[in-house]
């Protein structure tokens, strides 16, 4: 259980955090998403005790992690895989972090299996290792403990497809397992099949914190595409009932604020001849955009 | 993975500092960059002051008997020459900086004290095995100096014994440097946790300062004094305020301000080391 209280953190005249308060619950994989510079990591950082939050708390397993004299055994992290000494191999990496934590090194050996590294890949400096074996080393590392729960920041930037099936094969089993499973990602796409619930953030504060599906039903207006040969009437019938509707090339509009069932009734009682008729389902990726355009940090085209 | 249900979860073994001991020692030893760093500064120390006592034994016919009454000191000096002290400072002091700053400057930092949160245990174990790697290594380089200049010496009956006036004191000041000057490497990498510009702030805060600075007035004879290369050089300057040759200062050093200094050094700094990584964030 992972609890977040009127988390706050600045820097300077910036704040990277606002008052965030949201809990991550045990036994789901719960995304955490925003777009880039929204806070994400500050926050993870913040939950690690790496940095001190300027107010509030962050808790896991109602004690500040700073508290726990070892961690691993506590909370498994993967901040960046990018935090590994270049020079040592992945097997030394990981043994001095396990006997760090009394940890026995045949554990270091079942994670090292576990992720896919185990053999001559686990022998090579870090130095030589693509983006996506600095991800799986970083998931061992986060492994190594059994950690009742734990912290992915970006997990899936630089595997392959068949990578990230596999971490969503994994984070679903810690999950089963009744760990706390908490990832965090910009790109609502990842989500989508991989978290059962979402903590949004944007602009470093809470947007939303809810399930999967209510976000994606709660984001989006449902629209409906409509091809007519007679567009103008069509549009001036549509108006007439409240609807919004907004021309997208000369035979098609999009529609808003009206059923397919009763635009379909209002052409019939007008005897307009439709073409076509599509209700668009909700979707995740436009609720997301949706919910953060207006705390979107960097807009493409801005000078960072 | 496991699939066995998290309930009753074990309860985690008590944390012990020497499992963080054993750690840091293998962080150490699995580096190639270790081995290259006290390899190439034992090879260098080793070889100028055995260079030295060659150069002596060499010239040693021209002396007269003047300097020949002397030669004790010569051999003395060339057990550990002051060029050979100044690469051991700067040596050890790179080697402790990178056992610091090479957790921050690669990331390392992060995932380290996300498994140990305990941050001042971290890095006393961290000053604990740099302290013991270093004085081991101190000890090993001062004593292999000592043995080989007096083996080359020893063809012109030269060379003094370790049981000669002041040769012990000159092995182990200079055994001590190792260790004083890793430690204010990583206290100058604590506080500062950036490469290049800790190599220059070493740099100069241990070789280049202590030159600049007179002892002709009191204060900054002070300073001068609490320097350990001036430290060193007091200690292994067993002929200090007998020399015919070398004026003594009007407020001169003392053998055991010095010693005070090393350790004060080594003190200090690894409060620093502590101190600073525990109050700042990552």
């Amino acid at each position: 259980m992972i609890e977040v209280n009127e988390l706050t953190k600045r820097y300077g005249d910036t704040t990277a955090v606002r008052n965030l308060t949201f809990q991550v619950r045990p036994g789901h994989v719960t995304g955490f998403l925003g777009p880039n510079g929204a806070g994400k990591t500050t926050t993870l950082r913040m939950l690690l005790g790496l940095i001190g939050p300027t107010g509030g708390s962050a808790t896991i397993g109602g004690q500040p992690f700073r508290r726990h004299p070892r961690g691993l055994r506590h909370v498994g992290a993967l901040l960046d895989a990018g935090d590994v000494h270049g020079g040592r191999s992945a097997r030394a990496h990981l043994e001095a972090l396990a006997r760090s934590n009394r940890i026995p090194r045949s554990r270091v050996d079942e994670v090292l299996e576990e992720v896919g590294l185990a053999g001559a890949a686990a022998r090579r400096r870090v130095d030589g290792f693509s983006l996506g074996m600095r991800q799986r080393l970083g998931i061992a590392t986060a492994l190594l403990g059994e950690p009742p729960v734990l912290l992915f920041d970006e997990p899936l930037n630089g595997l392959d497809p068949e990578g990230v099936l596999w971490v969503r094969e994994l984070f679903r089993g810690l999950a089963a397992e009744g760990r706390t499973v908490f990832v965090s990602s910009h790109l609502m796409s990842e989500m989508e099949h991989t978290a059962d619930e979402l903590i949004v953030i944007g602009r470093g504060e809470l947007i939303a914190a809810e399930s999967v599906a209510a976000f994606a039903a709660r984001g989006t207006r449902p629209t409906v595409t409509v091809r007519t040969p007679d567009l103008a009437q069509l549009t001036a019938v549509l108006s007439e009932e409240g609807a919004a509707v907004a021309p997208y090339d000369d035979r098609t509009l999009k529609v808003t604020g009206l059923s397919a069932a009763r635009i379909g009734e209002l052409a019939l009682h007008h005897r307009i001849l439709l073409e076509e008729l599509t209700p668009q389902a909700a979707s995740l990726e436009a609720a997301f955009m949706e919910l953060t355009a207006e705390s979107t940090e960097f807009l493409a085209g801005d000078a960072r | 993975m496991t699939t066995l249900a998290l309930t009753p979860a074990p309860a985690p073994p008590a944390a012990r500092f020497t499992d963080l001991l054993a750690a840091e020692w293998i962080k150490l030893r699995s580096l190639r960059s270790t081995y290259w760093a006290l390899g190439a500064g034992a090879l260098a120390v080793i070889g100028f002051n055995a260079n030295a006592a060659r150069v002596h034994t060499h010239d040693y016919p021209r002396y007269n008997p003047q300097m020949r009454s002397i030669a004790w000191e010569l051999a003395l000096r060339d057990a550990f020459t002051n060029g050979s002290a100044l690469i051991l400072i700067l040596a050890a002091a790179s080697i402790g900086a990178i056992t610091v700053v090479g957790e921050y400057s690669t990331g390392l930092i992060r995932t380290t004290l996300a498994a140990v949160p305990d941050r001042r245990a971290l890095m006393a174990a961290k000053v604990v095995v740099v302290t013991a790697v270093m004085t081991l290594y101190g000890a090993f380089v001062a004593t292999a100096s000592f043995a080989s200049t007096q083996a080359i010496l020893t063809t012109r009956h030269a060379a003094v014994s370790i049981t000669h006036f002041g040769a012990l004191r000159v092995v182990v000041a200079s055994a001590l440097l190792a260790p004083v000057c890793a430690l204010a490497g990583m206290a100058l990498g604590a506080l500062i946790r950036h490469s290049a510009s800790t190599m220059v702030a070493v740099t100069a805060v241990l070789l280049l300062v202590p030159g600049f600075i007179t002892d002709r007035y009191r204060w900054t004879a002070a300073v001068r004094h609490a320097m350990p290369v001036n430290a060193w050089t007091r200690l292994t300057g067993i002929a200090y305020g007998q020399d015919p040759f070398t004026r003594v200062p009007r407020y001169g050093a003392t053998v055991t301000g010095s010693w005070v200094v090393l350790g004060a050094w080594a003190v200090v700094s690894a409060v620093i080391v502590v101190v600073a990584v525990d109050r700042r964030d990552v």
